[in-house]
């Protein structure tokens, strides 16, 4: 049996107290090892629990439990660990990202269940159950592709797959055609073919932060000068329990960030613990740091009180939106200045955080802002593409490096058919068959 | 008259030859029929053997120990390496042969066999017991029994030649059609097919001006096909002609689409589109001011030449007027026009990958009868088909080549699986481990399979481990051994590179791209004064080494395809049971019958989920 290391959230997604990453196959201690601080696990025996940080290199993603099991006392009979972090879909995902840039690939459609059944662990009347398990799984995932498609996702890899198609049948000409009167690929347009389509490729994996953000939060920031109302303003959009939990000090649960949910889609408030503090954001930290620290947010509330600098105003706005935020300027303590809550002043919505007026058109704007983001283009919501582009990125960058040094087609071809191949994953695609198409389409070959 | 013989194969074109010499040489006793004793072998279309993909497959048949590689080495006329400015998977060894010699040497090779009985008839009927076949009925009613029986009818199924208006019954032209096997195949079930083909006109070469032409020789050091040592390179090579067509020749071959059987529907069979017509090429691409054409020796005692890249149907008359407006063509001569022929073909998913059909058991097909096209397409069928028809009779298990390890497993596996709408030549595109599977290697990769069969000889499988000794002993000498940068510096400095600083392994100077092994040789002599090497080994280490990320690579990936592979299917599964996968899926499987689960993965219409859920129900 195929023994490869791979990793799944085992817990359903969405929000919850704990949620659980599995991992299985030869050597997985030893990937979970290296994003692990805390005990070595690869040294450790079956059946212990202990305690670390995921890790990103310098950073600590979330401190978690680990559960290791050894071949062949696990569920699937192979090393085994169980991951057991906090319950935010964003953690989660983070630590999967990890595993899988550490070298372990996200398991199929009841890839856990099949080891274990192919290690004997069930008898054979209970395959059909089994079966009937992956079937729906997939069924799932075609139910997610469909939404994909019309997200535009696949419509997008699509075409950068027929231009790599393009590319890809140029070269295979060459070395199949080599007699034949034709005319040879110019690798410099070919370079930049390449460069081309990584770009977008680029696009689509920074897209899957905003497919991301649908499926498990858009980031939202909330600026604003001290006394603005900032805090008031969040735990007035969350309801006060739950800040109130979050907020126990010495706890490691308040670094897990707020979601605010609108209509199925999650409002995910980062970096929640700078502006419960008295530190005024903006004058202490200036406006470049104030936008580094907005780096990852996608909608900024911007908090105002009537009483800001016109001139910081100004360029801070002006900062934030050539950024690429959706910013949405509030006028708050509408019930201090007997203000309108929820029409809009200068472009500005009027709200009280304090009173909870105006947050109803508040939420709505959310909504609105984030419906339109996901018409914009395409989006890449699904980790297992998402991890296909990225195959298929380090495929053309060996493409790249391999045109620089003038190596000869057929290699070229293998890392093109290797981008190929990890394309034809999300859209479903074969590729043979394509490039032969490809070239008795275009070409006159042939004695 | 001797009436039973082990196997019977029918016609003797490439695969024929290759499947009654095969079964022969394992000992079988083999009657070989044809309807005419005097083509045994023929090139049908042009003088030529190898090329691209197909030079792979020649030295494939050759390491298994088949003939047509060594057939084509005794009757070269012209040898050269193409693709030699590539890498090493993309070297392809053509030849041009001399069309008379090539037939009359597979004809003593068969007959230097002693078991391959001969007989001149057209087969018109197979006998058939209780879905088994039990031999053969001829024209004039002689029944010849067997225990196997092998058709290799290449184009003669019902063959209709074209040329213009003019329709005609034939198998090759002046050759007759043979008739009654199709209508007795449908009759038992099996589903026929119709395709298409067609050759350029062969012209008096005597009446061409050269001089108006580009020449093309052959290479200065020309190489061979057969891994044998005992049979040599080409001695004296002749050229061959490069000419083009024009404008005014487009003209008046236009003038013949009227007339054209392919443009008024008289042709129903799908042509490949990779060896298209003239006419084809200036209808579909009417942008292209000119063509290549290709004018090549048919033989070294006759003035005859073959007119490459002017296959052609229109009427006779048309195709003289346009060759003659070709530069080199004034005053052409004309032997034989170009014709299109159309033939039956059996669709190939009715075969196991043995070459079996699954309805009729021990009856084997071989070659065009399958949907292929190309000599070596077809010899290296007929090699497997005779292979697999002697193992059936002994109760073995058939020889099923993969994917990774030939060109031939390639083919088959395409062929029995996902089937096939126009003539099936081999690309090197078609292989997914095309940097696995080299012309170089193909003794490494075949040799052992060959001996065990007991088809290839002795002698030349202890050369193949003689060579991957020494290959591993230069590997691990090249791993182990550090160069001074005094000894190195001068020839590292001489290719304009970096030398270098401190003592390095010979296994990384290697990696370095200008650096050349045999010139490593010349530059450092003293380090390789105790190794034994030959050029082929030299060969090996040097692509070993530079390869060595991407070889490993297609390993990687091969080895997950083979834990597939290794998940039998048993004839009897019943896919009913199976209730969660696709419909469609099930149609397929039922149909392929797939013998692993690799093969089920290779299925178009057969989902990755759907493998996964077959995976639950077979891994036990």
């Amino acid at each position: 049996m195929n023994q490869s290391v791979i990793a799944a959230l085992a817990t359903p997604p969405g929000r919850s107290a704990i949620g659980v990453i599995r991992l299985s196959g030869e050597g997985c201690l030893k990937v979970l090892n290296r994003c692990f601080k805390g005990t070595n696990l690869e040294e450790v025996p079956g059946n212990t629990v202990h305690y670390g940080w995921i890790t990103d290199g310098s950073a600590l993603i979330d401190e978690v439990m680990v559960a290791v099991f050894r071949a062949p006392k696990s569920y699937t009979k192979e090393d085994s660990a169980e991951i057991s972090g906090h319950g935010s879909p964003f953690l989660l995902k983070r630590i999967l990202e990890r595993l899988i840039q550490e070298g372990a690939s996200l398991a199929g459609p009841g890839e856990f269940t099949m080891r274990a059944f192919a290690h004997g662990r069930f008898d054979l009347a209970q395959a059909e159950a089994v079966a009937d398990l992956i079937a729906a799984d997939s069924d799932a995932q075609k139910d997610l592709a469909l939404s994909q498609l019309r997200g535009g996702i696949s419509h997008d890899i699509a075409l950068l797959r027929d231009e790599l198609i393009q590319f890809a049948s140029l070269i295979e000409l060459e070395l199949d055609f080599s007699e034949e009167d034709v005319e040879f690929a110019d690798r410099s347009a070919l370079l930049r073919l390449i460069e081309k389509i990584r770009n977008r490729m680029q696009e689509l994996m920074q897209g899957f932060q905003w497919g991301n953000a649908l499926k498990e939060g858009v980031p939202v920031a909330i600026v604003g000068m001290p006394n603005a109302g900032k805090s008031t303003l969040l735990n007035a959009l969350l309801n006060e329990e739950r800040a109130l939990v979050s907020d126990i000090p010495g706890t490691t649960r308040d670094v897990i960030e707020e979601v605010l949910h609108i209509d199925g889609i999650g409002f995910r408030f980062i970096d929640t613990a700078g502006y419960r503090d008295t530190v005024d954001v903006i004058e202490a930290m200036g406006i470049e740091r104030t936008l580094e620290r907005l780096k990852s947010a996608t909608v900024v509330l911007w908090v105002m009180d009537g009483t800001e600098d016109a001139g910081l105003k100004e360029r801070l706005g002006s900062e934030m939106i050539a950024a690429g935020k959706t910013v949405i300027a509030l006028r708050n303590k509408a019930d201090q200045y007997a203000l309108s809550a929820g029409t809009m002043m200068d472009d500005q919505l009027i709200i009280s955080a304090k009173e909870r007026w105006g947050l109803d058109v508040l939420k709505a704007e959310l909504l609105r802002q984030a419906l339109a983001q996901k018409t914009d283009g395409a989006l890449v919501s699904n980790i297992r593409h998402y991890e296909a582009l990225k195959n298929a990125d380090a495929a053309l960058d060996r493409v790249t490096a391999a045109l620089g040094l003038g190596v000869s087609g057929e290699l070229l071809a293998a890392d093109i058919r290797e981008a190929l191949f990890q394309l034809g994953l999300i859209t479903g695609q074969i590729t043979t068959d394509d490039l032969l198409e490809s070239i008795f389409t275009r070409f006159c070959i042939g004695k | 008259m001797q009436k039973n013989y082990d196997i019977i194969v029918v016609g003797a074109g490439h695969a024929g030859c290759e499947a009654a010499a095969s079964a022969a040489c394992m000992g079988k006793s083999v009657l070989l029929i044809t309807m005419n004793m005097q083509t045994i072998a023929q090139m049908s279309c042009n003088p030529a053997m190898g090329g691209v993909a197909k030079g792979q497959i020649l030295r494939e048949i050759d390491a298994l120990g088949g003939f047509s590689a060594e057939i084509t080495d005794k009757t070269t006329l012209q040898f050269r390496m193409l693709n030699r400015s590539k890498g090493a998977a993309m070297w392809s060894p053509r030849a041009q042969s001399d069309r008379h010699k090539f037939a009359w040497e597979w004809r003593k090779k068969l007959e230097s066999i002693p078991n391959v009985d001969f007989w001149q008839e057209m087969v018109s009927e197979l006998i058939i017991d209780d879905h088994t076949v039990k031999g053969v009925i001829t024209a004039m009613g002689i029944s010849f029994y067997a225990k196997a029986v092998i058709l290799t009818n290449g184009t003669f199924l019902n063959g209709k030649i074209h040329i213009g208006e003019k329709q005609f019954g034939g198998g090759r032209t002046g050759e007759a059609a043979a008739k009654g096997i199709t209508e007795q195949l449908v009759s038992l079930g099996f589903t026929a097919g119709r395709m298409k083909t067609g050759t350029p006109p062969r012209v008096d070469g005597r009446s061409l001006d050269y001089s108006k032409m580009e020449v093309q020789n052959g290479d200065e050091n020309p190489s061979k096909f057969s891994y044998d040592t005992k049979i040599l390179p080409v001695q004296n090579q002749l050229p061959c002609f490069i000419t083009y067509t024009n404008q005014e020749v487009h003209d008046i071959l236009k003038t013949g689409f009227d007339q054209s059987p392919m443009y008024q529907g008289r042709i129903q069979g799908l042509g490949p589109r990779y060896c298209p017509s003239i006419e084809d090429k200036i209808n579909r691409f009417a942008e292209r001011e000119r063509h290549q054409i290709f004018v090549e020796p048919e033989g070294a005692d006759t003035v005859e030449m073959y007119v490459n890249g002017f296959s052609t149907s229109l009427p006779e008359n048309v195709q003289y007027d346009a060759l003659k407006k070709i530069p080199g063509f004034e005053n052409v001569k004309v032997f034989r026009p170009g014709y299109a022929i159309e033939y039956d073909f059996f669709p190939p998913t009715q075969l196991f990958p043995s070459l079996e059909t699954k309805r009729i058991s021990n009856l084997y097909f071989a070659g065009q009868i399958n949907g292929t096209t190309g000599y070596e397409e077809a010899a290296c069928q007929g090699l497997m088909a005779g292979i697999n028809a002697v193992r059936k009779i002994n109760n073995e298990t058939p020889i099923i080549l993969s994917r990774n390890e030939a060109y031939i497993g390639v083919l088959i596996d395409d062929l029995v699986n996902k089937g096939t709408d126009e003539p099936y030549r081999m690309f090197t595109s078609r292989a997914e481990y095309r940097i696995l599977l080299r012309q170089d290697n193909a003794d490494i990769r075949l040799s052992k399979c060959g001996f065990e069969i007991g088809l290839l000889p002795e002698n030349r499988w202890n050369r193949v481990m003689e060579k991957q000794q020494m290959t591993q002993q230069m590997i691990q000498f090249f791993t182990e051994t550090s160069l001074v940068p005094e000894d190195i510096n001068p020839y590292l400095v001489s290719l304009d590179t970096a030398p270098i600083p401190q003592k390095t392994r010979l296994s990384q100077i290697i990696l370095r791209p200008q650096v050349q092994i045999k010139e490593l040789l010349i530059a450092i002599p003293q380090y390789f004064e105790t190794l034994k090497f030959d050029d082929e080994v030299l060969e090996q280490v040097e692509i070993g080494f530079k390869y060595a990320a991407y070889i490993e690579r297609e390993h990687v990936v091969a080895e997950k395809m083979k834990n597939l592979e290794d998940i039998v299917i048993r004839p009897d599964f019943d896919y009913e049971r199976v209730s969660s996968i696709s419909s469609e899926a099930k149609e397929k499987l039922k149909n392929i019958q797939p013998q692993n689960l690799g093969q089920a993965s290779r299925i178009s219409g057969v989902s990755a989920s759907d493998i996964s859920i077959l995976m639950v129900y077979l891994t036990k």
